[in-house]
């Protein structure tokens, strides 16, 4: 079984809400995660505000899935690559995303941060190591 | 003549804010809604261009806003936030709406 | 399609699931599960209770074995299989206790 995990990266470059795109990649990445692959996702260009704080759909009146991105970690989805550039240009930080986390279950549950704020050059060479691309 | 220029697409994926904002004269006004509010934060590449504007009054939707995750302390200072009646009332106190679809 | 509970109807899709999460009410698990023939305990509540929680807290149905790890962690190790969520819901876990719960099928669920 294991010589056939595949390293799969889900590419998100699209603000929420305002379109469907968000809410479909984490979606497929949900449904994905039962498949048992090296899963990774990553949040560059508009995607990196996917991952805002405070977000608050009930005047707009749509889906909230924020709150959904916090149990990725459950669903074993645990490398959330998010490029510094990216939020640099929007005028973000990492302190303006969600604080997600993941439990390892082999080190007695231990919570772990699920984003890892990288540069352009090093999120080009995990894109690089990827066996399949999901673009959304 | 007042024109109320809307935009609704991100600053950074589609040219429609940074055209309304070449193409605004004094006396109009502009008004941001749903992935155009994103053009509101503050430290942002393309702020100089937003906070520019002698003349030109900017709103932004507070619906939009809070879906968003954009609260006011992330805001370039002197946006309006608006709500949807708000919209309607600019609308409606304008001579017409170019809208930067 | 709608379901009574109290004199009172729900709306339900093809699939047996509620349109409207916040309509549910208790007896909405209790008339689902007569239907099934299954009479529910303070276990299946436990369950049902669990599921409505990660609902609020996620805004998304557990696959299930996201349910299962999630369940041994809160309820106990013994209660952490699909052994033992199979024995209470025989129609699977996630999409019977989903169900009666008021939740859309889960997501993850192939």
């Amino acid at each position: 079984m294991s010589e056939d995990i595949k390293k799969f990266m889900y590419v998100n470059r699209r603000a929420p809400h305002g379109t469907i795109y968000a809410w479909e990649s984490l979606e497929v990445v949900l449904i994905g995660a039962a498949f048992d692959q090296d899963v990774s996702v990553a949040f560059f260009d508009d995607g990196v505000y996917q991952l805002l704080k405070n977000q608050d759909t009930s005047d707009i009146e749509t889906k909230n899935f924020s709150p959904t991105y916090a149990a990725l970690g459950d669903y074993d989805v645990t490398k959330l690559y998010v490029e510094q550039e990216s939020l640099e240009e929007r005028g973000l930080t990492i302190d303006d995303l969600m604080d997600l986390k993941w439990e390892d279950e082999d080190e007695d549950w231990a919570e772990k941060d699920s984003i890892r704020v990288v540069s352009r050059a090093e999120l080009s060479s995990v894109l690089d190591q990827q066996d399949v691309i999901f673009s959304f | 003549m007042s024109i109320l220029h809307t935009v609704n697409k991100s600053p950074f994926e589609k040219s429609s804010v940074g055209s309304c904002l070449a193409h605004a004269l004094e006396g109009s006004s502009i008004l941001f809604y749903e992935d155009a509010v994103y053009a509101v934060l503050k430290g942002a590449s393309i702020e100089p261009l937003v906070a520019g504007f002698d003349g030109v009054k900017l709103y932004a939707l507070g619906a939009d806003l809070k879906a968003r995750g954009i609260t006011d302390d992330k805001m370039i200072d002197g946006i309006e936030i608006v709500d949807y009646a708000g919209f309607v009332d600019l609308s409606a106190e304008h001579d017409k709406v170019q809208a930067w679809v | 399609m709608a379901i009574e509970v109290d004199g009172k109807s729900y709306e339900v899709d093809e699939e047996g699931y509620l349109v409207n999460l916040d309509d549910w009410v208790p007896g909405i698990a209790n008339v689902m599960s007569a239907e099934d023939d299954l009479e529910l305990g303070d276990e299946h509540w436990d369950i049902i209770n669990f599921l409505r929680e990660y609902y609020q807290e996620y805004q998304i149905a557990p696959a299930v074995r996201v349910l299962t790890k999630a369940v041994g962690k809160k309820l106990g190790k013994e209660k952490g299989n699909s052994k033992y969520l199979y024995a209470l819901f025989p129609y699977g876990p996630g999409k019977q206790a989903c169900r009666y719960a008021g939740l859309p099928k889960p997501t993850g669920c192939i």
